[in-house]
């Protein structure tokens, strides 16, 4: 249609001027058509997003005082699971140890414990959201003292960081803060 | 009106005004089809006759099924244990998905081994690939509505699928979910969309039934019919044949739903769902234990990830592999283009065809096999063995495979030259002859 005004724009002015605005009407009408069905798209679209309610109930508080040193406890947060360890020295240091060019997703221990002594991480295996065993006595742990994903075979350290296997990621480390020394809020 | 070819005054009434009888009676009986038809046309039908199954007791379940997640698990019992022949509807339904699995898998082999995917159906061939995938979709929705441990930790693997897609891939799998795992919203939607999908499959069943009637079923030698010498009436001649199918069908279906009701299923989903423990081995449903070992079989160091691993993580990798192995029969049509359609012509067509289907079993069996040594490597080698069968054997048989010469017509072989041209006089069906 564009080429047709144009070569009629050649030949004579009035018709090329017609056909020009006829195009730009016929554009400006699809864009306003296409820009409206979006519009319409999205409430019906967004209406499967978190709704408000369930996004109210979205922290989750826990009491640290019963933990003992290495132990490791499961708590739930948003419907998933989450992993709290109070580790020991030992595993504070190993953990601060690991050469960082050997790992998938390199991230330091520091990085991912505001407090040394605590681990909080989201248990939720990064491959295809599996629960790595591990938290619970005498479950597999991996071949790297942390957890290990029952689904397709992935291990993580005692920082809850990736080190073999197909998922991509380090087990994610939830948003947190200690509101005292023995409370801690998640979310 | 007065010369309407039905006799009955009501029929030849209504069809004045509404042409269903013509209609029917066009596509039925009027209807030429090939006569040379074997026992592997039949699946087409019965794939059909299955989803109408689905639909009844689907719709039935419904009446009593709750979808939430306090509930759906102990509806599901209710149906099984009180509900007036619930546990018949539910066993019925249940097996239903992998019947209709077994049948359709069959129809789609039927299609490789004798060419029908080549001109003039390759649309014909684009619709049934859009069926086997919207069928997937529904199975996998239906199997997350009982709330087992099964259904719970298959609906998060597969939703995590899409968390492989670069950047948009988490909001993708939230939006998925209504939330920040699978839960109630979760399921809510997945019934609402298991309930939706077979009638969009029945549109699509439609169009596939309005491209094969255009050009006609293809046959066992794969050559045009060429005369009413080739041709018989679809009715009465396969109807009865098809119904002969049905029964030996039915007699097998319900041998499973009677006496091993579950010998398909995973006891695990007797189970109910607990968000907090993931079962030590998960399996998908038998029908997605293939695609499933295709998914696995990209890990960091396999080696059919490496000449991709610059690209893209293994788990996109995996991923994508997945949906190809399906998105691959979509170019079936254009990969293979050697001129003949039937197997039975192209001597080493049919060998890398049968290659072919114990190269699936193979996966489905590494599918089903915990992601460990050696299944891993089998797995590995037998997807990598999936796309070169389509990539690279399919088109370079189109160039170098010596096929078979092909008889001028499909009487030829029955009546030694008799058939085709020669009796082109003839202008009657077989039938009337
Ligand atoms: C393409 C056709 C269909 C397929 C392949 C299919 C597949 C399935 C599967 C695999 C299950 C899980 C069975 C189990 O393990 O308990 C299921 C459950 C269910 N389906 Fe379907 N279905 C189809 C059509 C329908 C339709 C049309 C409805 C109508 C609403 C329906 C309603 C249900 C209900 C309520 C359940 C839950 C009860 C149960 O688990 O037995 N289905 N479906
Ligand atoms: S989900 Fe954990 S390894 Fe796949």
């Amino acid at each position: 249609m564009a080429s047709s005004a144009d070569t009629a724009g050649e030949g004579s002015h009035g018709d090329g001027d017609g056909e020009t605005r006829r195009d730009f009407l016929m554009l400006a009408t699809g864009a306003f058509g296409a820009f409206g069905a979006a519009a319409a798209a999205w409430p019906l679209i967004d209406q499967m997003n978190p709704a408000a309610d369930t996004l109210a109930v979205s922290t989750t508080e826990v009491n640290l005082e019963p933990i003992k040193p290495g132990q490791r406890v499961l708590v739930k947060w948003q419907g998933k699971p989450v992993f709290i360890v109070r580790r020991t020295k030992a595993q504070i240091e190993a953990a601060g140890k690991v050469d960082l060019a050997n790992l998938p997703d390199p991230e330091t221990d520091a990085k991912r414990a505001l407090k040394p002594e605590w681990l909080i991480v989201v248990g939720v295996c990064t491959h295809l959201g599996c629960i790595p065993s591990g938290t619970k006595h005498g479950e597999l742990k991996g071949e790297f003292g942390g957890w290990f994903c029952p689904c397709h075979g992935s291990h993580y350290d005692t920082s809850g960081r990736i080190r073999k296997g197909p998922a991509p990621k380090n087990l994610p480390v939830p948003a947190y803060e200690f509101l005292s020394d023995k409370l801690v809020k998640i979310g | 009106m007065s010369d309407s070819k039905f006799k009955n005054p009501i029929v030849a009434w209504i069809d004045y005004r509404l042409p269903v009888f013509s209609f029917m009676e066009h596509e039925l009986h009027e209807y030429p089809t090939p006569k040379n038809l074997n026992y592997w046309w039949n699946f087409g039908s019965l794939a059909g006759i299955i989803l109408v199954i689905m639909i009844v007791t689907g719709i039935v379940l419904a009446m009593h099924y709750t979808a939430h997640t306090a509930f759906a698990f102990d509806s599901v019992e209710r149906i099984m244990r009180d509900v007036n022949y619930g546990w018949l509807i539910r066993y019925v339904h249940m097996n239903g998905a992998s019947a209709f699995f077994i049948v359709v898998f069959i129809h789609i082999f039927r299609g490789m081994y004798f060419g029908s995917y080549k001109s003039p159906r390759e649309i014909l061939w684009i619709l049934g690939v859009v069926i086997l995938l919207i069928m997937m979709a529904t199975a996998f929705l239906g199997y997350v509505l009982p709330w087992g441990q099964m259904s719970f930790w298959g609906a998060t693997v597969i939703t995590n699928l899409f968390s492989a897609i670069p950047i948009v891939g988490d909001s993708i799998v939230t939006l998925l979910w209504g939330g920040f795992s699978v839960d109630n919203p979760t399921l809510n939607r997945f019934f609402s969309l298991h309930y939706l999908l077979p009638f969009v499959l029945v549109g699509i069943v439609v169009l596939h039934i309005v491209a094969l009637h255009q050009h006609g079923s293809n046959n066992p030698i794969g050559i045009d019919t060429k005369s009413p010498q080739d041709t018989i009436p679809f009715h009465p001649y396969y109807t009865v044949k098809d119904l002969f199918g049905l029964g030996v069908f039915l007699i097998l279906f319900f041998g499973f739903v009677f006496f091993a009701p579950n010998f398909l299923g995973h006891p695990d989903n007797y189970i109910e769902a607990n968000p907090l423990v993931t079962p030590p081995h998960i399996v998908p449903e038998w029908y997605f234990l293939p695609f499933y070992a295709i998914l696995r079989s990209f890990t960091a160091d396999a080696l059919i990830y490496l000449p991709i691993s610059w690209l893209m993580s293994a788990k996109l990798a995996g991923v994508l592999a997945m949906f190809a192995s399906i998105m691959v029969l979509f170019i079936l049509p254009w990969l293979d283009h050697s001129p003949v359609k039937s197997a039975r012509f192209r001597p080493l067509y049919k060998q890398f065809f049968w290659l072919l289907i114990i190269d699936c079993i193979i996966l489905g069996i590494c599918g089903a096999k915990p992601a460990e040594a050696p299944w891993t490597y089998i797995a590995q080698a037998a997807t990598a063995y999936y796309f070169l069968h389509f990539i690279v054997i399919i088109p370079l048989l189109g160039f170098f495979e010596k096929t078979k010469p092909l008889p001028t017509s499909i009487s030829e072989p029955v009546l030694k030259g008799g058939g085709g041209s020669s009796s082109a006089a003839s202008t009657k069906p077989m039938e009337k002859a």
